[in-house]
């Protein structure tokens, strides 16, 4: 099974139309890899049904990096 | 002050006959049809189970496919046609004139496909799995909104919603609003994508449609005495609408001009028209007044000619009555019967063969007329097009409510 950071960086890249291998760890979804206000709510519902949880607003509104949201899956879901 | 002059300078089109506005006509001439059974969903519960679907469409080579995944596939319609309408063109939109470009696509049904499914996801998924593009990616005004977006118009945006007079009332409204100087250019015209199975079953429960399943591309046939209702299409159309002076100053083809535009309400019943189609006639009367044309010019029509039987012989007593006397000498075909009835877009896509029509002279067919109705005795054009001398086309729309509409396209004199 695919480590937690590889699934993460999986639909990072399908739900903002880049490819995987520019989905850096410290990259930000809106300034590195051009998401507006709407794609991230929508990525952010899709790690929650990728991940089987569910990610409170005012959380998922801190999530702004891949890595941000590989930390907040391991410390929630590990 | 004389009222500006408006003339079409491009055109883009996706329909059931092919992707672009060039592989369209030249079905459209060999009377090929579009309609064959539903392979999209599973229709074999419905009583009508076939379709004039768009095939084979993609949006590469027009815009990103990320973008298009947040967008019904009305919207990708309309949108690959309004870029095609304007490439044909040959506009270039930049800071200075983007403030007098606009836009003016409608659609008569708008993202059902999109809306089915955001229900499906609130019953079984709850309201927490909504996504964020369902309203954007579903309302009728987002082909102009996106259009504007991707080009940087920043003229009128608006999308009229009428039924299936929506793309004729974009484009004769678009038309207006460079007549009175709002704008100097608009792109124009509607898409649809409503074979969906709420779509499908709602038409046929309102008994609009052909059943005729043993035979898909006979069904949708015109004023013959066999039709029984239309067939659903899907597509779109789009045309570039451009002040006179301003195309002839950056030298652009000229496909023809728009010269008049007419409109009426049935005030009769919520599906069917009068017998004698009177909303119809002062629909086209109005159009004929607008554009100051003497009848013995208008040497087609491209009727609204769905195939339904209360609409198809309304609409004939309505010619009658407009064209008088010069009824002898024009011919009168349906579109309809090989590409279906595109609803919203359905306006869009009949103004663009009504240009194509003077551009190359020639009416083209009604397919599958192989018996004309009574008093459906005029030149319908059966089956076959026709090579004839073409000065204006007059092109109908009428939709559910009794909206009507009616526009006139000449060769630029």
């Amino acid at each position: 099974m695919s480590s937690i950071e590889e699934r993460v960086k999986k639909i990072v890249a399908e739900q903002l139309g880049v490819k995987e291998d520019e989905v850096k760890a410290e990259a930000s979804f809106v300034e590195d890899l051009g998401a507006d206000s709407l794609d991230t709510v929508e990525l952010v519902m899709a790690l929650e049904e990728e991940f089987e949880t569910e990610i409170p607003d005012e959380e998922a509104e801190k999530i702004t990096t891949v890595q941000l949201a590989i930390d907040y899956i391991n410390a929630n879901l590990a | 002050m004389s009222r500006k002059r408006v003339v079409i300078t491009g055109l883009g089109m996706v329909s059931p006959l092919g992707n672009t506005v060039e592989d369209t006509w030249s079905g459209i001439l060999n009377g090929k049809s579009g309609v064959a059974p539903i392979s999209a969903f599973d229709a074999s519960a419905f009583t009508t189970q076939f379709s004039a679907s768009v095939k084979d469409f993609s949006v590469d080579g027009y815009f990103p496919t990320k973008d298009a995944r947040k967008m019904d596939p009305f919207i990708q319609f309309g949108m690959v046609a309004g870029i095609q309408a304007m490439r044909d063109s040959g506009l270039d939109v930049n800071d200075e004139n983007g403030n007098r470009i606009g836009v003016s696509i409608g659609s008569g049904i708008g993202g059902i496909g999109t809306i089915e499914n955001g229900t499906l996801v609130v019953e079984h998924k709850g309201p927490r799995r909504m996504s964020p593009f369902f309203v954007p990616g579903a309302i009728i005004n987002m082909i102009a909104g996106n259009l504007s977006i991707h080009y940087g118009l920043r003229g009128p945006n608006i999308a009229v919603t009428t039924a299936c007079t929506t793309g004729t009332h974009c484009i004769g409204l678009a038309a207006r609003s460079i007549m009175y100087g709002d704008a100097d250019v608009m792109l124009a015209g509607g898409a649809e994508m409503a074979t969906t199975p709420v779509g499908l079953g709602g038409f046929a429960a309102a008994r609009a449609l052909s059943t005729r399943n043993d035979d898909p591309s006979a069904a949708s046939r015109p004023w013959d005495k066999d039709r029984d209702g239309f067939v659903l299409g899907d597509g779109a159309g789009v045309m570039v609408l451009e002040e006179y002076e301003h195309a002839k100053a950056r030298g652009a083809k000229i496909y023809a001009e728009l010269i008049g535009f007419g409109m009426s309400g049935d005030a009769y019943h919520m599906t069917s028209p009068p017998e004698d189609g009177a909303g119809a006639a002062l629909s086209m009367q109005n159009a004929v007044k607008d554009a100051g044309i003497e009848l013995s010019r208008i040497n087609y029509i491209n009727a609204h000619g769905t195939s339904t039987p209360a609409g198809d012989k309304a609409e004939c007593h309505a010619v009658k009555t407009v064209m008088q006397s010069a009824v002898d000498q024009v011919a009168v075909s349906s579109t309809k019967s090989m590409i279906g009835h595109l609803l919203g877009a359905a306006g869009a896509v009949e103004a663009i063969f009504s240009v194509l029509a003077i551009r190359d002279q020639v009416a083209p067919p009604t397919i599958n007329l192989d018996n004309p109705d009574d008093g459906c005795d005029i030149n319908l054009v059966p089956n076959t097009a026709q090579e004839r001398a073409i000065q204006a086309v007059l092109s109908n729309s009428f939709g559910f409510g009794g909206t009507n509409g009616s526009l006139i396209f000449s060769k630029i004199n």
